[in-house]
């Protein structure tokens, strides 16, 4: 089956290259070699697992054929069956084709950046396997193989964020990253159990048959009886928003930029972040039965959306604008499936993916060209030195901006009216927040390419003379993703969410009837439809206006305003406050128990207790050795004296 | 009229007795004390016997005192001898002085 051999082409190449890493060689040339055979065979994996997706989306997506392909049982234990199963229907199709897309062309972009690195093997290894584990993620036939994809994603996120173990703040990173994802994933673990209880099983389709009929049932929680569905969606939400990095678990991914640009590009832009996004348009059958749920989604989403874009208008690394622009952007695509525009969420998703990675990988060749320089501060008017980075920079940051006909505009515009249409007060919230967020969108994106590429060059002179254009093989996934960027718009928009829809999603997504956002978008007001493009072009003017015009005034607007400035570039300081809430108490608490739990009781009463005990006891035992021959004879004496009383008082008296 | 009888026998017996005791370990002086310690509590056990044997003409008592006699000559006449070869490695027999086995 080709949906087989999407998911387990990367995993072949991962253990290929994971071999390779096992074999290190002291000989440059043969090193070299194996570099080459870890690259080869990873990008080739990657590759035709490209294709088999496309064959797989133009039979599944485009003919209407979605199926099931059970592999084998996995858990067979009382009534939880769960068995080894691809389901195939137009939901995966379009994510296997994000997915698979970008990770090949991040696979080729990171033979030409990764090339200075001494454990390239490794890195493709850990490359290859986190598609694997993403392709499992996608085509789950039930929660508990969603869940291991999603705990695979997971650690392939860790281990690359980790990548330069070396560098402290690459593992501070990695770690924070793993214990934010473990918040969520705990919501999410619960969330299955409570689907368990439920519905005495965790196979998708059975539990969307079920769905309906159990929309009235109510569950116990803490004492509580609650809504049953609305308590499973809002523990699987939990889960969504640490891995999707929503407001509140959000710290997590600016500081996942620690990792090389590639896995940037890959996992916290493309793909393992929109994995939250997938889940809830995969559970839309349980997530359509909560209106609490969803008004809870619609909100994260539209705080998310807008909290991100105002620190990225302040942010001075570029990788972490984006980071955040990333993090804005998926609180679009979830304020989208909370009025469930599930659809448009999901296309957002897929052009997202295009030209987030375009941006990102056309940054990471902005830091290769600068010798590893990423702040914005330090660069400018490099412009004429790297022309197609710069062309391509432009066409993603188009896109990002939604300007038309770039893919961008096309996807955002039809969640900001689908959120207009929805007609709810969470809706209009959504709404303006999708509004201001656009705005902001287009500010920071030409702030960003303004500082990079114009003005005068910031950069000393032994940087400068040596910004080059990348090598062919880091500029061709550029330009395919720039490609997705024009036209996956375009393309798609009758597809996913105009006339062709309904065909083209068949069953892969639930919306009751009452729910008419995305019905709404065709009929919403000409302004509704033409604002996000007017505040986009505002947008980038006061940007041209703030950083070409006249770069001053930036620098004056941070020292009037320097309360918002200090606020907005210490990110909401998020990490101030759960650093005060969690990590100190957490380190007090963990200091108190080691110190005084392990250290004084557990040791004292143990191990160091009983061997103090009985050097005391030997101690006073010697002592008692005095050597004086009256000593031993007093005690012999008195021994007898003792023997020979009780002798008398048992036998005789 | 006052009759010496089985009673005065045995108090004197044991008095040396306790004297012997007690000159073991309140003695700090020296080593033959202890000796004559042991000596002095060798023939407290004798008078006893003898006193018993006595009394109820049974002589095996008796006999059991010529061999506890025969005894405490050759323990005296070993201990004494230990005696002099400690003397000659240590320079002292003054009980204080003998603690090698203190721990």
């Amino acid at each position: 089956m080709l949906a087989t051999l999407v998911v387990f082409f990367p995993l072949i190449g991962a253990i290929i290259a994971g071999i390779i890493v096992f074999m290190p060689s002291e000989d440059k040339d043969v090193q070299q070699r194996r570099d080459s055979a870890a690259q080869i065979a990873t990008c080739t994996g990657l590759v035709l697992s490209a294709i088999c997706a496309i064959f797989v989306f133009k039979d599944v997506a485009l003919g209407g054929n979605a199926y099931t392909h059970e592999l084998f049982t996995w858990i067979s234990s009382g009534t939880l069956e769960v068995s080894w199963a691809l389901k195939v229907d137009t939901l995966t199709a379009v994510m296997m084709i994000v997915v698979t897309v970008v990770s090949a062309m991040v696979h080729i972009y990171s033979i030409g950046y990764m090339h200075h690195d001494n454990s390239i093997p490794r890195f493709m290894s850990y490359l290859s396997l986190f598609t694997f584990f993403m392709l499992t993620l996608i085509t789950a036939s039930n929660l508990m193989q969603m869940f291991f994809g999603w705990e695979g994603v997971g650690l392939a996120s860790y281990l690359l964020i980790g990548f330069w173990y070396d560098k402290p703040s690459a593992n501070a990173a990695a770690i924070k990253a793993f214990l934010v994802n473990r918040v969520g994933d705990f919501g999410f673990a619960l969330g299955i159990f409570a689907v368990f209880m439920m519905f005495d099983s965790i196979q998708l389709d059975t539990i969307f048959a079920a769905a309906a009929g159990k929309k009235d049932a109510t569950l116990i929680v803490f004492g509580g009886e609650f809504h049953a569905l609305t308590v499973i969606c809002l523990l699987l939400f939990v889960g969504a928003m640490g891995k999707s990095a929503q407001l509140g678990l959000h710290t997590w991914l600016p500081d996942a930029m620690e990792g090389p640009t590639p896995v940037s590009a890959l996992i916290h832009a493309a793909t393992m972040v929109t994995a939250g996004v997938f889940m809830v348009a995969r559970l839309s059958p349980l997530f359509e039965h909560s209106d609490t749920a969803l008004t809870v989604v619609t909100l994260v989403g539209g705080s998310t959306a807008i909290f991100a874009a105002t620190v990225a208008c302040v942010q001075n690394d570029i990788k972490r604008v984006i980071a955040y622009s990333t993090c804005s952007q998926l609180g679009y695509m979830f304020f989208a499936c909370g009025v469930s525009a599930y659809s448009a969420g999901i296309f957002h998703l897929m052009t997202h993916g295009f030209f987030k990675a375009l941006l990102f990988l056309g940054a990471g060749a902005v830091i290769h060209a600068m010798s590893d320089e990423q702040d914005m501060r330090k660069m400018g008017g490099i412009w004429r030195h790297i022309k197609v980075t710069y062309v391509l920079m432009w066409i993603g940051s188009l896109a990002l901006a939604g300007v038309w006909p770039f893919a961008g505009y096309w996807s955002k515009d039809v969640i900001i009216e689908a959120a207009y249409g929805a007609h709810t007060g969470v809706g209009l919230y959504a709404f303006w927040i999708g509004i201001t967020a656009a705005f902001l969108t287009a500010f920071y994106s030409w702030r960003l390419l303004f500082m990079t590429f114009h003005g005068a060059p910031r950069a000393d002179e032994k940087v400068m003379a040596h910004v080059h254009e990348s090598p062919m093989v880091m500029i061709l996934p550029l330009v395919v993703l720039a490609i997705g960027a024009c036209f996956a718009g375009i393309l798609g928009y009758d597809y996913f969410v105009g006339k062709n829809a309904e065909h083209f999603w068949g069953d892969a997504i639930l919306i009751l009837e009452q729910h008419t956002a995305l019905e709404n978008v065709h009929h919403v007001p000409g302004w509704v439809k033409t604002l996000p493009l007017v505040v986009g072009a505002v947008g980038i003017a006061l940007a041209y206006v703030l950083y070409i015009v006249s770069p001053a005034i930036p620098g004056m607007f941070a020292a009037r305003f320097q309360g918002i400035y200090q606020f907005l570039l210490n990110k909401w300081y998020f990490d101030e406050l759960y650093d005060k809430i969690f990590v100190r108490p957490a380190f007090t608490l963990g200091r108190g128990l080691w110190k005084s739990g392990d250290g004084l009781l557990i040791d004292g009463v143990g191990p160091d207790g009983v061997s103090s005990v009985v050097r005391v006891v030997a101690r006073r035992a010697a002592a008692l050795q005095t050597g004086y021959l009256y000593h031993y004879a007093f005690a012999m004496l008195i021994g007898v004296v003792g023997l020979i009383t009780w002798y008398l008082f048992q036998h005789v008296g | 009229m006052f009759e010496i009888g089985i009673g005065h026998y045995l108090s004197v017996a044991a008095i040396l007795f306790t004297l012997g005791i007690f000159g073991i370990f309140l003695n700090r002086k020296n080593v033959i004390v202890i000796l004559m310690s042991v000596e002095l509590m060798l023939l407290a056990v004798n008078i006893n016997l003898i006193a018993f044997s006595s009394f109820q003409e049974n002589l095996v008592g008796q006999v059991f005192a010529v061999f506890v006699l025969t005894v405490a000559a050759a323990e005296a006449a070993i201990g004494l001898a230990i005696l002099v070869v400690y003397f000659r490695n240590r320079g002292s027999i003054a009980v204080e002085d003998i603690n090698m086995m203190k721990g």
